[in-house]
């Protein structure tokens, strides 16, 4: 990506919209500004003043509790004045009324988008009619990208395994329709993890995957043995019950994660899922809950790594 | 509080021995403080160093603690971050205890108004002193250091850098840079 719009001519960050070009100097930045929004004694989040006098517009077109949520609270935790613009009903696709929605907001000084849309590439368009005076985030586009999960998956696993050089890490489910997993392929891979496993069913492997520089697994088993990681994906209430996913308990049996298939994984194996997690066909709540599960620290992590993009477009801009 | 700080010429701050100028400035300190010892703290990068080796003249049992001043600083908007923006780090609660701040150069005070806000982001200190291998002219803001370690007279321009790139202070130098 030679003339990426997301990066400056000085390869600084303008925009977040993918992983893929950013790299792992940049991506460490990142997790490392992270870092410094938490307090050690008690490992809580930290208010800085970095954003005041900014304003962020959240502009959800489809629909997200948590991600909505921890990037209000990043960018309030960072001073930062928020609107929240409703856009139900994602009928808005990439013609003129989303680029009159954005230069109307931009009239109104925003200094930063935070958007999510159910189509590719809406983020990229966004950022090109925008231009570099404004900065766009994106909070998940379609199945192409979700940067700030992948990021925020990738500090959790830092803080938890000290780094990725050593490590195996398996990544299970819906690789095909996810952008959670595109993003965190990406993220790993330039960060350098060891070993880079997706596994899931046929119906859920994209058809490229053996061009993603990824080990294949086709059987859970195999899939977990050994890894340090265990990145479970949310399966998508639409895919069920059709001819991709014959019946939840079938799906379970074969691809939940249980306390015995986690068993085949290190002893201080971690297992994370992005969330909202379907509980009984892609995890057993018997892991969700237990005490390898980061899940809960992953929604934390979300909030001081969405405070670092945003602190890290937003310095040097007037 | 003791005697008052020596003043070193620009023409004489790369002669200077730092061993010197730390002793003198942990002798004022430790006078202040032979009672109950302070919660050290030393503002990245130049005053940690310093910090940590007032902290082992002092005998303080309680770690040194550090502050990154990046997310306070006035000029946020004008430059970029530093790719180094590090941890806060303080080693104990420092709710209704006396911290005392370290630095090596007060100059025009900006740097101290940040490390202060930092550091009531993790709590109300009783009291906050300021500790500093030296000071110069140049001050934008009234804040003014405890203990001194020397008075530097320098021309506007001119900027002095410490380097301690090892525990050792005895390897420690001053460096004198000419600004635009």
């Amino acid at each position: 990506m030679a003339n990426d719009v997301q990066l400056s001519a000085d390869g600084k960050l303008q925009h977040l919209l993918h992983i893929e070009g950013l790299d792992k100097t940049l991506l460490t930045q990142i997790l490392d500004t992270a870092e410094s929004f938490f307090n050690h004694a008690d490992g809580s989040i930290v208010k800085k003043p970095v954003l005041r006098g900014r304003t962020v517009a959240n502009l959800f077109f489809e629909d997200s509790t948590r991600t909505r949520s921890t990037f209000e609270l990043a960018a309030k935790k960072l001073d930062a004045d928020v609107l929240h613009f409703d856009v139900k009903g994602s009928a808005l696709s990439k013609g003129e009324s989303l680029k009159d929605t954005l230069q109307t907001l931009q009239a109104m000084h925003i200094d930063m988008f935070v958007i999510r849309h159910k189509e590719n590439e809406i983020p990229i368009y966004c950022a090109e009619l925008v231009g570099p005076r404004t900065a766009i985030l994106n909070a998940g586009d379609g199945n192409r990208a979700h940067p700030t999960q992948a990021l925020l998956d990738a500090f959790s696993i830092r803080k938890h395994k000290g780094g990725f050089e050593d490590l195996t890490v398996t990544i299970v489910g819906d690789i095909r329709f996810s952008r959670v997993a595109r993003s965190q392929i990406a993220v790993l891979k330039t960060l350098g993890v060891k070993t880079l496993r997706v596994a899931g069913p046929d119906s859920l492997l994209p058809e490229d995957v053996s061009a993603m520089g990824v080990e294949v697994h086709r059987n859970l088993d195999d899939a977990v043995s050994d890894a340090d990681v265990v990145i479970m994906l949310r399966v998508q209430k639409e895919r069920m019950d059709s001819d991709l996913i014959p019946t939840t308990d079938a799906y379970f049996a074969e691809w939940g994660l249980t306390p015995e298939r986690l068993k085949l994984a290190k002893a201080d194996a971690i297992v994370m899922h992005p969330g909202p997690m379907n509980r009984g066909i892609e995890i057993a709540s018997e892991v969700a809950d237990g005490p390898q599960s980061i899940i809960l620290d992953q929604v934390t992590n979300g909030i001081a790594v969405r405070m670092a993009v945003m602190s890290l477009i937003m310095s040097g801009r007037h | 509080m003791t005697t008052s700080p020596k003043t070193v010429s620009a023409a004489d701050i790369s002669q200077l021995s730092v061993a010197e100028l730390c002793a003198q400035l942990s002798q004022a300190v430790a006078s202040r403080y032979s009672q109950a010892s302070p919660v050290i703290v030393g503002i990245h990068r130049g005053g940690f160093a310093v910090a940590e080796w007032l902290h082992e003249q002092l005998g303080a049992e309680e770690p040194v603690g550090a502050l990154d001043i990046s997310w306070h600083r006035d000029d946020l908007k004008a430059s970029s971050i530093s790719p180094h923006v590090k941890p806060t780090r303080l080693p104990v609660d420092i709710d209704g205890r006396e911290v005392l701040l370290v630095d090596d150069i007060l100059f025009t005070g900006r740097t101290i108004r940040a490390a202060m806000n930092e550091l009531f982001d993790y709590g109300r200190p009783s009291a906050v002193r300021l500790a500093v291998l030296g000071q110069r002219s140049g001050k934008e803001l009234p804040i003014a250091a405890d203990f001194v370690g020397a008075e530097f007279e320098l021309a506007g321009a001119q900027r002095i850098k410490l380097n301690a790139e090892t525990a050792d202070v005895n390897t420690w130098n001053l460096e004198l840079q000419h600004g635009q």
